[in-house]
């Protein structure tokens, strides 16, 4: 188990230093995840290993229940495992209350989700800086912050457009620059083409295949579709509830 | 971090104008209804303590019966007669003034005009015990009342029933069958302190109505004007003893008599209106509360509505606490919006209604602030509840919600 401090998580957004690479970003070890007791309990992860190193850009395929929104839910911090180790740079993430758990997020990771889920009747501008509102960001640079944030995703122009009257492609594109506004080590993505159009999904992961190139973010992508997971460096395919196929197209640009 | 919050709830106000407004529709009810009832009983309070130091402030009414009350006050114990108003006059030290007083019912009649008032049958003390000006003519003389003449004062109310705008003094009415020349009339008055119009009366010498009118020697009231620095309980101790003696009741008898003192009428009259005062402000008091739970009951609908929105928030890393102190602002500062407009339609109504009740107003700084803080401590309680429902949610659950 690591000696690293919880109380270092603040740190953990800027850190970037080398003696941090040789951790790996994410170690699961023998995770697994149960749901319900007793004679109802069903396994959704059954014991997965899997490591996935800084900068890389990994798809997580699989049928539906083969446990890879639940690992996906794991990885974000947003659930725990029921046993095993999940270490996010060496933070032993299963030991956390789920107040420190949100402040891992906060700091560390940005989500993306199939149903955009930005806020209603609230401009793409402050949409896109909520995560710096709770990083407690002043006024002004958040407005700058999100200004360029909305830049990188091509939306300049549209910051006071409300999510009705944005498209699909654009509204998950200021999901995108909110995930990415507060710098994240980390971009989460759940199904991000789900909702999309072939030209818009193929898009969407240029933009994300161009984040991790250029920012160096490490993206973590469920998908179903093999078309999409081909923008990935790396895909890990799920099957009932572990790891059946890890194929690695290109090592993550480590160093 | 609280800043923040509060523009949160500002915000998110904002967005939804008009559910806002009707959520804080019930506080503004609730607070204004509040705040008016007490202003508004505050102001009767004041009236009535000036009306009834209007009357005179040192003043004692004698009746017979035990207690005072309309119609049954009486029932049983023999009324007074002259003589009992004599032996006061002479025989109680600190005594100005006293006028018997003995009121009928009767319809008077002056050209094609008739109005039904009340006739009293009283002396000249009456007008200074009972502080009445006279706007024009004269009392009434010493013969004309040792004669019972038909001579009378009237009251501003029934000159202008009958006389309209011109000057009856001179002029005739008929009472009963028996004419009745008219001497003198009242300056007005105004409406008194339960309500009833002081200026609807007709003064008429006592042995007039008592020989015309009433056909006994009964005198139902005496008012006794004490002298300035008059104690006015001690007083009425000596007139106790006095008209227990002259009414031979020995000792265990109770009074068959009861005495009042205007300020003791004043007293009552506070006491009764704060009561009601207090009991409408109780009743608008639980209309608060029920708009307390409207907030909770619409905070409620919210955290539902935005489950959504609250599982984005918590993904990207809102703390417990932070939600709940969103939601916790978003309530208080709903109810105290709603307090503050309750404040200000409180005091257009206060105002207005005022004016209409010819009460006056009175701004009571502490009921304001006391109805303004219960509001937005309603916020506090009634948002608690929904505010940690919010906190409290699963975010991969809320983000599924749909």
């Amino acid at each position: 188990m690591s000696t690293r401090s919880i109380a270092g998580t603040g740190s953990i957004a800027g850190a970037g230093s080398l003696s941090e690479s040789a951790t790996p970003l994410i170690q699961l070890r023998g995770v697994s995840k149960t749901y319900g007791q007793g004679q109802a309990a069903f396994l959704a992860l059954k014991g997965v290993d899997l490591s996935i190193d800084r900068g890389d850009f990994v798809a997580i395929m699989g049928p539906s229940g083969s446990g890879k929104s639940t690992a996906m839910n794991i990885l974000g911090c947003l659930d725990r495992p029921s046993a095993g180790e999940y270490l996010f740079q060496g933070i032993p993430v299963q030991l956390l209350e789920r107040n420190q758990r949100a402040l891992l997020r906060r700091y560390t990771m940005g989500f993306v989700f199939q149903g955009f889920n930005l806020l209603p009747r609230t401009s793409a501008l402050e949409n896109v800086e909520l995560p710096l509102l709770y990083r407690g960001v002043a006024a002004r640079q958040r407005h700058v912050a999100a200004r360029a944030a909305l830049e990188r995703v091509g939306l300049t122009g549209w910051e006071s457009h409300s999510p009705a009257e944005l498209s699909g492609g654009q509204l998950q594109r200021v999901a995108i620059a909110r995930a990415i506004v507060s710098q994240p080590l980390m971009l989460l993505a759940d199904e991000p083409t789900g909702n999309l159009d072939t030209q818009r999904s193929h898009e969407v992961m240029e933009l994300l295949a161009e984040l991790n190139q250029d920012q160096g973010i490490s993206v973590i992508m469920v998908t179903h579709e093999a078309e999409m997971a081909a923008h990935a460096r790396r895909i890990v395919h799920f099957r009932d509830g572990q790891v059946a196929r890890d194929e690695i197209k290109e090592p993550a640009p480590c160093c | 971090m609280l800043l923040n919050a509060l523009l949160l709830a500002l915000g998110e106000i904002r967005r939804n104008l008009m559910r806002s407004f009707l959520t804080l529709l019930g506080i503004v009810i609730g607070v204004a209804a509040v705040i008016t009832m007490v202003t508004l009983g505050n102001g009767a309070t004041r009236m009535v303590a000036e009306q009834i130091s209007s009357l005179g402030s040192n003043l004692i009414l004698l009746r017979p019966g035990q207690r005072l009350g309309p119609g049954r006050g009486s029932l049983g114990a023999p009324s007074f007669k002259k003589e009992d108003v004599e032996a006061i006059r002479s025989q109680i030290s600190g005594v100005q003034e006293v006028a018997p007083s003995v009121a009928i019912g009767a319809t008077l009649v002056a050209g094609n005009n008739n109005w039904t008032s009340s006739i009293n049958g009283t002396s000249n003390a009456y007008l200074s015990t009972g502080n009445w000006q006279l706007e024009a003519g004269r009392g009434f003389l010493e013969e004309e009342e040792r004669a019972g003449k038909s001579v009378c004062i009237l009251g501003d109310t029934v000159r202008q029933e009958l006389f309209g705008n011109h000057s009856p003094l001179g002029d005739a009415v008929r009472v009963k069958g028996f004419s009745c020349q008219i001497i003198g009339l009242l300056a007005a008055k105004g409406q008194g302190a339960m309500g009833m119009n002081q200026d609807d009366l007709v003064l008429m010498p006592l042995k007039t109505v008592q020989r015309r009118l009433s056909g006994n020697q009964d005198i139902s009231t005496i008012l006794i004007g004490l002298r300035d620095g008059v104690e006015a309980s001690s007083a009425m101790q000596r007139i106790r003893s006095l008209m227990r003696e002259r009414r031979k009741l020995d000792e265990k008898e109770d009074d068959d008599f009861n005495m009042m003192d205007t300020r003791q009428i004043a007293a009552t009259l506070s006491g009764t209106i704060s009561t009601m005062t207090g009991l409408l402000g109780a009743v608008a008091a639980v209309s608060l509360l029920v708009g307390g739970i409207g907030i909770m009951n619409i905070m409620l609908v919210s955290v539902t509505e935005r489950t959504r929105e609250i599982g984005i928030r918590l993904a990207i890393g809102a703390l417990e606490h932070e939600v709940l102190l969103q939601f916790l602002i978003e309530a208080v500062v709903l109810s105290a919006i709603g307090g503050l407009l309750g404040i200000l339609l409180a005091l257009a109504a206060c105002v207005g209604l005022a004016s209409l009740m010819g009460l006056p107003f009175l701004f009571d700084p502490a009921i304001n602030l006391m109805a303004f803080g219960f509001s937005a401590s309603i916020g506090v309680i009634f948002g608690f509840m929904p505010a940690r429902r919010a906190a409290q949610l699963d975010p991969i659950e809320a983000l599924r919600h749909e």
